[in-house]
């Protein structure tokens, strides 16, 4: 058994050796709990992003997770429903989409469970001037992407030179040089922050039960473990016989 | 009240003393060994976890929609619109890998105490069929809620049918109900994953129950314990299952649902290995993600799949060799030749070679998970094992690891050192 | 007591005490199920209240709307359709709308907030079939002393235009009043009024 054991810890290391690819991504530094983030994040996602994007899963009564009321909903964040328990579906049509963009802008229902916080945190913060692509736009993280930069107006235009340097010890590695080409109405910082609350939105959007499933799985936990203890000393008792 | 109860009780074991008859059979006066240890939990609990899949599954095919375009968006409707939904969803996919861990722990068990051994090769058989039926199981059920990982998983493993040579192609036509996997496919999936093979299920769980307890457990020494028997015919080292093993059994669930709520809650997606992120995009036939690989419990058998190279222009060799792995598990039992049972009294080579099988099982686990570029490549012409991928290298290496398991057990467990065995089980 | 006695009585104990937490964890276990099966946000929200703008009804003219799938009946009613309701009294088998088929505020003589305004769930009260509208003309049809009021083609049931049952109809009870109330003078919100807001 123990020589077993010894085998499979061996084993571990293996996996550090996976290759890397792609740009390296920042951790997004969203929290869940900060109602006022998200609550900033549906305002950017309703007023940047819902022209293209619907979140066809997502109700807009369930903002009220967000501490806010549902006359609040229905003043700020209806821009495409009547009724506060429509969906957040967008106005733009699929198939005239697909036309105007090659694809059809995908719903963002789920996008944070499928590309993960990380990647859309940095996505969203490094969009450059590209006079090659159909919109004007490139990403880094997303090479070749037929969105434009929704959040231009907010962070600026800016360029991107990628070169490879030399490093001291030998070996090369990727430069990215970034340009600022016109000042957008927020400072990078307040940009980041922006950002930061629209990832957080749709971290929240894609699964609005997060917060909940935590506060319960620690109330189950607890009674699980009270249900040990009971069901271990019931157990004892009767193994008492077994010789 | 209490001697109404009685004479109610008696009332309905006059019409039908079966069910005390079987309670006697089965559990008050099943008598099994007193040594069981650790490894011994995992039969009940996957009886458990079978349990839990089906009331689960019950309760999301209310609300789910077998259907092409309304499937995705109904499974994202139980996770927001229903009530409860997202327990019910996250208690399933948990379960459905909580399953494969539980049913693998309990199989290893089985080759650590040999309780595939004579008179036990048929409990056997019936759990290598109970294994391949829930892999079928898995596999039927993971196209339900049409992601771009639960239509293209369906879509290369159909695919591998259509490499049989001849019927192939008919096969997988017939298979799919469609020329690509379509709502065709979706729906009869549901309706094998809903209720046919659930109740093959239930079937060889009974018959597999049955077949043990008509010759009786083994245990962790592998004495036959029905070899000394006291003067009431009891077996000395025997204890009734019920109230021993049902008061143990319980106390193993509470904290396997501990550790079942701890994922649940905390850790749904496993880090993408129990719900894989890729799963989250809607299914879409005209993209193939650019990196297509089975859920965890069936990717040791998809490395060996990849381990084997296309010959005579067909990906075949390759589907045979993974069919075989998982078939040679019906062999074990005559593969055997050791004496012995139980690991205890074995000698090196049945110990080296089960300890080796573990890590090529694991490795091959690991690499079916990851493309095969995922660790580089070899800065030379790899010598041996015709590749220059460091990871196919590996999963070739692994995969004849596995096969030699069993191709060369009938030699080194005869010629194995055996210790004595006693005649009363030890703690 | 024994020593015999004092084991068992651990047991009993034990056993007594581990099935109650058992029971409760499943008793908390069992709870998301049978949640689930309420009435999801999706139905909840097709089941919203509707707002209905009466500007655009003419005096006299039945308008339809759906609510939760069924038809609310909508309509200004003129000074000859309230006084037949007036005269319709000894005809109808409960005037003074004793049965609990409407709300508090539509327990008048005219089953409605205001006496112009008429709604109704236009569902027939005996097998749940729709009931078709027959003005005071019809009197060929429905009869000399018919006053107007809605006629249903499955079983002959019967009503007048505060959805009261006539004697003699197969149907027992007066029409249903949805909960209803004004938002504005021209809007109305049916659905939904002020003592069970968000039911």
């Amino acid at each position: 058994m123990r020589k077993l054991a010894l085998l499979l810890l061996l084993c571990l290391p293996l996996g550090v050796l996976a290759a890397e690819e792609g740009y390296p991504l920042d951790r997004s530094p969203n929290d869940l709990r900060d109602l006022v983030s998200l609550q900033s994040g549906a305002r950017t996602y309703v007023n940047y992003c819902l022209g293209c994007h619907g979140a066809q899963y997502m109700r807009y009564n369930r903002l009220t997770d967000l501490g806010l009321t549902e006359a609040q909903i229905r003043d700020n964040l209806m821009f495409t429903a009547d009724k506060v328990g429509e969906t957040m579906k967008t106005a733009m049509p699929p198939k005239e989409a697909k036309t105007w963009f090659g694809v059809a802008p995908p719903d963002l229902s789920v996008v944070a469970r499928s590309r993960g916080a990380d990647w859309l945190y940095t996505y969203l913060r490094t969009f450059y001037r590209d006079p090659k692509t159909a919109t004007g736009w490139n990403n880094v993280v997303f090479p070749n992407v037929g969105m434009p930069h929704a959040l231009w107006t907010l962070q600026g235009e800016r360029s991107l030179a990628i070169e490879t340097e030399k490093e001291l010890g030998g070996g090369e590695r990727t430069a990215y040089k970034w340009t600022q080409l016109s000042q957008g109405a927020q400072t990078p910082v307040q940009y980041d922050a922006t950002v930061r609350d629209l990832v957080n939105f749709l971290v929240y959007v894609s699964e609005p039960a997060a917060t909940s499933r935590r506060a319960i799985g620690i109330v189950v936990l607890f009674v699980l473990g009270v249900l040990f203890i009971f069901a271990y000393l019931l157990k004892h008792e009767f193994w008492k016989d077994v010789k | 009240m209490a001697s109404r109860l009685t004479a109610l009780w008696n009332w309905f074991d006059a019409r039908m003393p079966t069910v005390a008859e079987q309670w006697r059979i089965h559990a008050s006066e099943y008598y099994a060994p007193k040594n069981f240890n650790f490894w011994y939990f995992f039969g009940s609990l996957a009886l458990l976890v079978l349990g839990i899949q089906i009331l689960s599954g019950i309760f999301l095919t209310m609300n789910y929609k077998p259907d092409a375009t309304l499937a995705f968006g109904s499974v994202e409707y139980i996770m927001r619109d229903v009530a409860g939904g997202w327990i019910i969803r996250y208690i399933h996919s948990t379960g459905a890998s909580a399953f494969f861990i539980v049913v693998y722990l309990h199989m290893f068990r089985g080759l650590l105490y040999g309780s595939y051994k004579q008179p036990r090769e048929l409990v056997w058989i019936f759990g290598v069929l109970i294994y391949l039926t829930l892999m079928g199981e898995a596999f039927f059920g993971y196209l339900l809620p049409w992601g771009q990982m639960s239509y293209w998983g369906a879509q290369v493993i159909v695919n591998l049918f259509g490499t049989i040579p001849f019927i192939g192609p008919d096969l997988a036509l017939w298979i799919r109900g469609d020329y690509v996997v379509s709502d065709a496919t979706l729906n009869r999936f549901f309706a094998l994953h809903v209720i046919a093979l659930p109740l093959v299920l239930l079937g060889l769980v009974v018959t597999h129950l049955l077949a043990l307890h008509d010759v009786g457990s083994n245990n962790p020494d592998g004495v036959e314990i029905k070899k000394l028997k006291d003067a009431n015919g009891r077996p000395l080292d025997g204890i009734p299952f019920h109230p021993y093993y049902t008061v143990k059994d319980i106390m193993g669930a509470v904290v396997f649902l501990a550790v079942f709520c701890i994922v649940m809650f905390f850790l749904p997606e496993m880090g993408g290995y129990f719900l894989e992120y890729n799963n989250f995009i809607p299914a879409d036939p005209l993209k193939t993600p650019p990196h297509i690989a089975p859920v965890w419990y069936f990717t040791p058998y998809y490395t060996i799949l990849r381990a084997v190279p296309p010959l005579f222009n067909s990906q075949f060799p390759g589907v045979l060799a993974m069919g075989i792995a998982t078939l040679i598990l019906f062999f074990l039992p005559w593969l055997d030749r050791s004496p012995v049972k139980s690991i205890r009294y074995r000698g090196a080579y049945y110990k080296t070679a089960l300890a080796v099988f573990i890590v090529a099982f694991l490795v091959l686990g690991y690499l079916g998970t990851e493309p095969t570029t995922v660790w580089g490549q070899f800065g030379f012409d790899a010598f041996f094992l015709d590749t220059k991928d460091r990871a196919t290298w590996v999963g070739r290496l692994c995969a004849v690891v596995y096969f030699l398991f069993f191709f060369l057990m009938p030699w080194y467990t005869a010629r194995d050192a055996v210790k004595p065995v006693p005649e009363r089980v030890t703690r | 007591m024994s020593d015999q006695q004092k084991p068992d009585r651990t047991r009993r104990n034990l056993i007594v005490a581990t099935s109650v937490v058992g029971g409760a964890a499943a008793v908390g276990a069992a709870v998301p199920f049978v949640a689930s099966m309420w009435p999801s946000e999706r139905a909840k929200a097709a089941g919203a209240p509707i707002q209905v703008d009466l500007s655009r009804l003419a005096a006299g003219e039945l308008g339809v709307f759906e609510w939760r799938g069924k038809p609310v009946w909508v309509m200004k009613r003129t000074k000859e359709m309230l006084e037949g309701i007036k005269q319709a009294d000894p005809r109808v088998s409960d005037p003074g709308s004793e049965v609990d088929q409407q709300p508090k505020y539509a327990k008048n003589e005219f089953r409605s907030i205001k006496p112009e305004l008429m709604v109704l769930v236009g569902v027939c009260t005996h097998l749940g079939c729709s009931p078709k509208e027959k003005s005071a003309e019809d009197k060929g049809e429905m009869g000399a002393d018919w006053a107007g009021g809605f006629y249903c083609p499955c079983h002959g049931s019967k009503f007048d235009f505060a959805g009261r049952v006539f004697k003699g109809s197969p149907a027992p009870k007066n029409l249903e009043v949805p909960p209803y109330e004004y938002v504005s003078d021209n809007t109305l919100v049916i659905g939904e009024d002020k003592e069970k807001k968000g039911a």
